[in-house]
């Protein structure tokens, strides 16, 4: 309501510009609002995840007087370990929240949201983020109808503390929406859209307050969901999302034994290994390499892309890489419409000659 | 007694229901062009089709009725009088019946939900089957807040649906970040479909001029008695920046050149 009384007061004002309302609106809005974000948090092996720390990267771009307060749950030391790390993962971290329980111990829709429901009746959140990772995008929006709010997701830009732009149509077209409902504003966040700027340590900053949360009155039914089991590789490479050379293969590679040069490539030049969802297809990789529109998004700084055609599903995924390279046979196919660098020949002569010339990494 | 426990579970599934939102987009393959007055994507006179995801879903219902582990399986699809198009499609791959619930408006996706779990109470299905994302709006969001608005368990993602009818459970494989999840949930469930969890079969013409005498039943948003939400606004609808056009180069020699001293990234 202030909100709203302040603008027509200042549109009154004769030295306001009648066609910028919508810039002053954003100001108001930070201005205003006190703002506090409860964050869902990932963690693996004693500490956070990446893509946590992109969120609250997000979430200070928010406004003005934010709190951040990142929501972690597990069972037992890995768990403790993790809210440790959290709490000096980020300066702009208020403090870490820590449900430690079995229901917790590998991360469920349905007891998570329960959490976030009961937590959130706690403190008083203007907003709730994740980031739009596998484990944001299961979770919060099941949240989000709990609470009867309207998320938004794949956020890649933040105009304001309700106010922002997320890609659609495969990124081929961006969308700036503004929410306008009463309960908290949520969202999921592209990790690849806010980079998280290397953290000098400063012995000096202070860590987060660390709270273990009161489950006692937390009430979970009989869980109707179970968690079996997952296969996972275990690789040295770099995590696909957040690598700084990502070398990708595309179904002209023609077979698992071929796929290996694409591996000895990325090893060269210190990156991780990507695929098109018909290399995925024919089984030449594991799932969670495919790269694209419902795949990973990926935003290195060097991109290259051998037997790659190119379809707009594909580009969906790499479109905000600093550089793009391909190498294709086929002079006509639509990758090299985005390539910086484009070179038409057989992948089967060049990625030898690469690995043969390419100087060590960096 | 053992022997009647089983016969009552089986009878169970000879008469599960599962329920299929099926939802009417811009074709996969058509390069979409942005409205010069930035309200929206162009979609007129523009090839439209079943949403591929959506494709999935049907697929997967299809094949589990197939299995003999459910009797019906019913499209539903909300939107303009065209979405009547995308529920004969539905029916020719062989649903049931079909559900229009019409209407001009573009809801949000918790709108949507809650129409879905408007229809969940009548129809009782035990499965419900929704593409993971529309790729119009890549949102992300419908299947999980109708299992939240159900309290129903939800298995997102998946590549691989295992129906055991004697326990009333699915297990479901999900592609996630890491790798696959097997999870386990109890029916009624929701699941949201993976691109591998199958491939779609074409409606043959014979079960296309079969589909024009099944039912599609017309609802409206207010026969569901649903609160239609509008907490986001759509500003405006832009193009995204785009890229300095690039070079071709003629030999792996020249690539390395310009990767260590043009884009210094090697």
């Amino acid at each position: 309501m202030t909100r709203t009384v302040l603008l027509r007061a200042l549109t009154k004002n004769k030295f306001v510009a009648s066609n910028a309302p919508r810039s002053i609106s954003i100001s108001i809005t930070n201005l205003s609002r006190c703002i506090s974000t409860l964050i869902l948090a990932e963690h693996e092996s004693g500490s956070i995840k990446p893509q946590t720390v992109s969120t609250v990267v997000a979430a200070n771009s928010l406004g003005e007087n934010s709190s951040i307060s990142l929501l972690l749950a597990g069972s037992g030391s890995s768990l403790q370990e993790a809210a440790s790390q959290a709490a000096s993962c980020h300066p702009s971290v208020s403090e870490v929240l820590v449900a430690d329980s079995d229901k917790f111990e590998y991360p469920l829709a349905e007891p998570w949201a329960k959490l976030v429901d009961f937590v959130r009746l706690q403190g008083d959140y203007s907003h709730i983020l994740a980031s739009s990772s596998s484990f944001g995008k299961n979770i919060l929006p099941r949240v989000a109808a709990l609470l009867d709010v309207s998320p938004i997701t794949d956020v890649v830009k933040i105009l304001g503390s309700n106010q922002f732009v997320r890609p659609i149509y495969a990124g081929n077209a961006l969308c700036t929406v503004r929410y306008t409902g009463a309960g908290p504003c949520m969202l999921t966040i592209r990790s690849t859209s806010f980079p998280v700027a290397p953290i000098t340590a400063d012995p000096e900053s202070k860590k987060a307050t660390i709270s273990q949360i009161d489950l006692s009155n937390f009430n979970d039914s009989v869980s109707k969901s179970r968690y079996v089991g997952r296969s996972t590789q275990d690789t040295e490479r770099p995590d696909l999302g957040s690598a700084r050379v990502v070398i990708t293969g595309g179904r002209a590679l023609k077979s698992v034994e071929n796929f290996k040069m694409i591996e000895k490539l990325a090893e060269k030049l210190g990156g991780a290994v990507g695929a098109t969802r018909a290399a995925v297809d024919a089984g030449y990789v594991p799932n969670d390499l495919q790269v694209g529109q419902t795949g990973k998004i990926v935003a290195p700084e060097l991109y290259m892309a051998f037997g790659v055609s190119g379809a707009i599903q594909h580009l969906a995924g790499i479109k905000d890489s600093k550089v793009i390279v391909a190498v294709n046979k086929d002079a006509d196919a639509p990758i090299f419409q985005v390539a910086d660098y484009g070179l038409v020949g057989d992948l089967f002569e060049v990625i030898p000659e690469l690995l043969e010339k390419l100087p060590e990494k960096k | 007694e053992i022997k009647s426990a089983s016969v009552s579970f089986l009878y169970c599934y000879r008469t599960m229901k599962i329920l299929v939102a099926v939802k009417r987009v811009v074709d996969y393959a058509v390069k979409i062009r942005v409205k010069p007055d930035k309200t929206g994507v162009e979609t007129q006179n523009v090839k439209m089709s079943m949403n591929p995801f959506c494709e999935i879903a049907l697929e997967e219902a299809l094949r589990i009725k197939e299995a003999g582990f459910a009797k019906e399986v019913i499209a539903v699809s909300i939107g303009p009088s065209q979405c009547v198009d995308t529920l004969r499609t539905g029916l020719a791959m062989g649903a049931d019946r079909g559900i229009h619930v019409e209407t001009n408006s573009s809801f949000l996706p918790l709108t949507i939900a809650k129409i879905l779990k408007s229809l969940a109470d009548v129809e009782n299905p035990g499965l419900i089957f929704l593409g993971k994302q529309a790729i119009d709006d890549d949102c992300n969001q419908t299947g999980q807040m109708v299992a939240a608005l159900l309290g129903w368990p939800q298995a997102t993602f998946a590549s691989k649906v295992v129906l055991d009818k004697d326990k009333n459970v699915a297990t479901v494989d999900r592609e996630v970040d890491g790798g696959l999840e097997t999870l386990n949930v109890d029916l009624p469930a929701v699941i949201t479909t993976d691109l591998r969890l199958n491939q779609p079969r074409y409606a043959s013409l014979p079960n296309i001029m079969k589909a024009k005498s099944k039912p599609i039943k017309k609802m409206t948003v207010q026969d569901l008695k649903v609160d239609i939400k509008s907490d986001i606004e759509i500003l405006e609808v832009t193009e995204p920046p785009k890229r300095k056009s690039g070079v071709m180069v003629s030999s792996v020699d020249e690539l390395i050149d310009k990767l260590k001293n043009e884009a210094h990234v090697v």
